[in-house]
């Protein structure tokens, strides 16, 4: 039916009145259309403006094609994946290449600025050179805020209004009280404490051009600049006359003994991170070790709910077993329950002191392990919990897929005096395991990565001793990265970045081979 | 019922029954556990199955009423849960309706239409929804930080960000639902379509009323990936009123201060009607995760 076939290039068709989703008028599509591009556009400048240039470029792209879509004719079927397509490219793709991009320089909690964030900071640093004056903060009925300054002997000041952005180069003017006009009611000093993030950033100038500036929460001082830029971008310290250079190699600036001043900066840094994985001995024995785990860790999982979903598949498969729909939801149930709840239940059964697991092994054996603490006890406990949570998913599978068995072949081995073992291991498993493979990998993958299951249950603990990262015995890498992205009081965002793309890289060979395996037709 | 039966056949049978019947209350009982204790008193009790002395306490804390012992001595709720369990229902609501909105249109176009790119994406998406999202973490937060300083609702700290963020997740429901759409014959959409009716039209009147059932599908697995969705939402979110209970639930287990029962009491309320949903649905799930996603 060559003229039936609707392909993405068929004219658009006569519109029928009595069908709904009438067609907005041209002018009204073109409005929407630059409205939105306009929105997008001030999105990608304001980020470009701060110094973002990879969000903003990557808006840009992402904007352009979305402008394109729902303006060509030809990618008139592009309109209807688009929307999901972004989603994927912006919370997937960029996010992993933002990731990779990160391994790649010394992104961490001690160099988070950028490095004119960081020159920034270091000009606004004040010194204390003058008098300290008493203050008070004034909203005028407007919502305006003041600041009141009584200089003593010199009269009382009043701040122009805080408006705004706090401006190094534009502090702001002063005028005595008389002139001011009506200031309004001085806030408590509660209201003080809330709003002094944002005062402590003002600086003020009398008409003397003496700098004044928030000093405790019921003071101003009169400051200096701490540094003043000179020609070559170094930083001159006016109080001691030191001077300050940026060195772009650790993303610091130094003083004259080589000392580095906080905060730094973010710089490029190379493979380094990579190369520190790779030999630095405190991070790469942990690394190694919870490696070595994280692999093992999956393959027991993925052969533990095998072996449990298989045969009790197999089990359910006996047409005489009786009350079969019963069994099977009571068998599912673990995969009905929510996760991160069955998951924290079971932390909690197996809690060395009041956990009823170890209540029953006391009144039984008169043994109480300690869960939580011992390695391989750790260990085991994770993988009992993770094979209760995902024996079911392995046990529709392989009722699924039983069921493609043709019945003859046991009538066949059951004439020949085959065991029930003999069926499994010789008809079930052989036929089983090539649509099995595929979903094998997957599910490898998963718990390769299974992220939540040992955040919630052991945090990693117990720890490996003798690290600089946070690395515990039960990590997986994914949760031994999120450690020392999101625990350690480093931060260190780089190192965890550069551990992230190795996994990517294992992560991508598995999905890689995954879709071989499965032979997706698309 | 098959011809050739070996002799014992009888004796296996019990066999079988027993061995299912005993494996099913190895597996039932640490969530019988988690009932009973909701219903004991203090944190750190111990005791049978079936509590002597069966209290409300913890239930009555879960549900956000303070609780008065008989001494008179008050308890107050250590956290507010049904907040957590709003927040979580609420975001999971929104995001998979907007999953199902933008994944049924994609579908539509893979299943139904040629266009440029057609494989490449299709394949694209499934190795990309394999990466994981705790691994991109630090550029996700990074990502919203930015946004928040232009588009208020989407920034760190908000629903907007993580209802956002689980549109990342759609390609295995787009897989699924492509699937359905491809067992559908074509026959009718492409008769409107000679009668003057547009692609979209076809696709809203005639196909959509068709797939109700694997749109209900797609909708529920949508809802329960994002109820139990854990890693983006405990970096997002941070002000103790706003938390999922996915991320809030875990508070109760704290070393430090450890509310053993008062964390029954809460996961009950809050698992029992996911759970109850996912069973009484789980026939048509089943068909959807085993027959969507990957065909052999």
């Amino acid at each position: 039916m060559p003229a039936a076939n609707p392909p993405a290039e068929l004219p658009t068709p006569v519109m029928s009145k009595t069908l709904s989703f009438p067609r907005m008028p041209t002018a009204l599509r073109w409005g929407i259309w630059s409205l939105c591009n306009a929105f997008a556009l001030y999105l990608v400048i304001a980020l470009y403006a701060q110094g973002q240039t990879a969000f903003a470029l990557f808006g840009l792209v992402v904007c352009a094609i979305a402008s394109f879509v729902f303006v060509s004719r030809r990618a008139y079927a592009h309109r209807y994946i688009f929307p999901s397509v972004a989603g994927m490219l912006i919370f997937v793709i960029f996010p992993l290449l933002y990731t990779v991009g990160i391994g790649f320089t010394n992104f961490s909690g001690t160099n988070l600025l950028s490095f004119e964030q960081a020159q920034r900071y270091h000009l606004r640093q004040t010194y204390l050179a003058g008098e300290r004056y008493g203050f008070s903060l004034h909203r005028d009925g407007d919502g305006q805020l003041r600041m009141r300054v009584d200089k003593g002997a010199q009269g009382v000041w009043v701040s122009a209004p805080l408006e705004g952005e706090p401006l190094e180069a534009e502090p702001l003017g002063m005028a005595p009280l008389a002139e001011a006009g009506d200031i309004g009611e001085a806030l408590p000093l509660r209201e003080v404490i809330k709003l002094r993030g944002g005062l402590e950033q003002w600086v003020m100038r009398s008409r003397q051009g003496e700098l004044l500036r928030l000093f405790g929460l019921r003071e101003v001082a009169a400051v200096q600049p701490l540094y003043r830029l000179q020609e070559d971008g170094s930083l001159l310290n006016s109080q001691t006359g030191e001077r300050l250079t940026a060195d772009h190699d650790i993303g610091y600036y130094v003083d004259g003994q080589g000392q580095r001043v906080s905060p730094g900066f973010t710089v490029y840094a190379g493979w380094s991170n990579f190369a520190r994985v790779l030999t630095d001995p405190q991070i790469r024995s942990p690394f190694l070790q919870i490696f070595v785990w994280t692999v093992c860790f999956a393959a027991l999982t993925v052969l533990f709910t095998l072996t449990v979903g298989l045969v009790l598949a197999s089990l359910l498969q006996w047409e005489m077993v009786r009350g079969k729909a019963f069994y099977r939801v009571m068998l599912i149930l673990p995969y009905a329950v929510p996760g991160f709840i069955s998951i924290l239940v079971f932390k909690g059964l197996f809690n060395q002191n009041f956990g009823e697991i170890n209540l029953m092994l006391d009144a039984l054996f008169g043994i109480r392990p300690d869960w939580f603490s011992n390695p391989t006890l750790a260990r085991s406990m994770i993988l009992v919990v993770n094979t209760w949570l995902g024996y079911p998913y392995m046990l529709l599978l392989c009722m699924g897929l039983l069921q493609a068995i043709p019945r003859d072949l046991y009538e066949a081995s059951a004439m020949d005096g085959a065991t029930p073992l003999d069926n499994l291991l010789k008809i079930t498993l052989p036929l089983l395991i090539k649509p099995l493979a595929p979903l094998l990998i997957a599910t490898f993958a998963f718990n390769f990565n299974n992220f939540v299951l040992i955040t919630l249950l052991t945090r990693g603990g117990p720890d490996i001793l003798g690290t600089t990262t946070p690395a515990g015995t039960t990590d997986l890498l994914v949760s031994y990265t999120y450690r020392i992205a999101f625990q350690d009081s480093g931060q260190n965002f780089a190192l965890a970045a550069a551990i992230a793309t190795l996994i990517f890289i294992v992560v991508g060979a598995m999905a890689w081979l995954n879709l071989k395996l499965s032979r997706v037709k698309v | 019922m098959a011809m050739v039966q070996p002799r014992s056949v009888r004796y296996r049978l019990w066999l079988t029954h027993a061995a299912l019947l005993g494996f099913i209350a190895l597996i039932v009982f640490p969530l019988l556990m988690v009932v009973s204790i909701s219903f004991r008193e203090g944190n750190f009790a111990t005791g049978s199955l079936f509590p002597e002395s069966p209290t409300l306490e913890h239930w009555s804390l879960a549900l956000g009423i303070p609780y008065v012992h008989d001494d008179g001595h008050v308890s107050n709720p250590p956290f507010p849960v049904l907040t957590w369990l709003w927040n979580s229902v609420k975001i999971a609501l929104v995001s998979s309706a907007l999953i199902l909105m933008l994944s049924t249109t994609s579908a539509y176009a893979f299943a139904r239409m040629r266009f440029a790119g057609k494989g490449p994406i299709l394949k694209g998406m499934l190795i990309f929804q394999m990466f994981p999202p705790v691994l991109s973490l630090v550029a996700i937060y990074a990502l919203f930080d930015q946004l928040g300083k232009h588009v208020g609702w989407l920034g760190v700290n908000t629903h907007g960000a993580v209802i956002v963020a689980s549109l990342g997740g759609m390609a295995l429901h787009i897989w699924t639902i492509k699937g359905y759409f491809e067992s559908i014959d074509a026959s009718l959409e492409e008769a409107a379509i000679v009668d003057g009716a547009t692609t979209w039209q076809a696709f809203f009147h005639i196909l959509l009323p068709m797939s109700v059932p694997i749109l209900a599908v797609v909708f529920i697995l949508a809802f329960i990936t994002s109820i139990t969705e854990y890693p983006i939402a405990s970096v997002l979110l941070m002000d103790v009123d706003k938390l999922t209970l996915s991320v809030g639930a875990q508070q109760y287990l704290y070393d430090q201060n450890y509310l053993w029962g008062d964390f029954a009491a809460a996961a009950v309320l809050s698992g029992l009607p996911i759970t109850l949903v996912f069973l009484y649905c789980q026939k048509w799930i089943v068909g959807g995760l085993t027959a969507g996603g990957v065909k052999g």
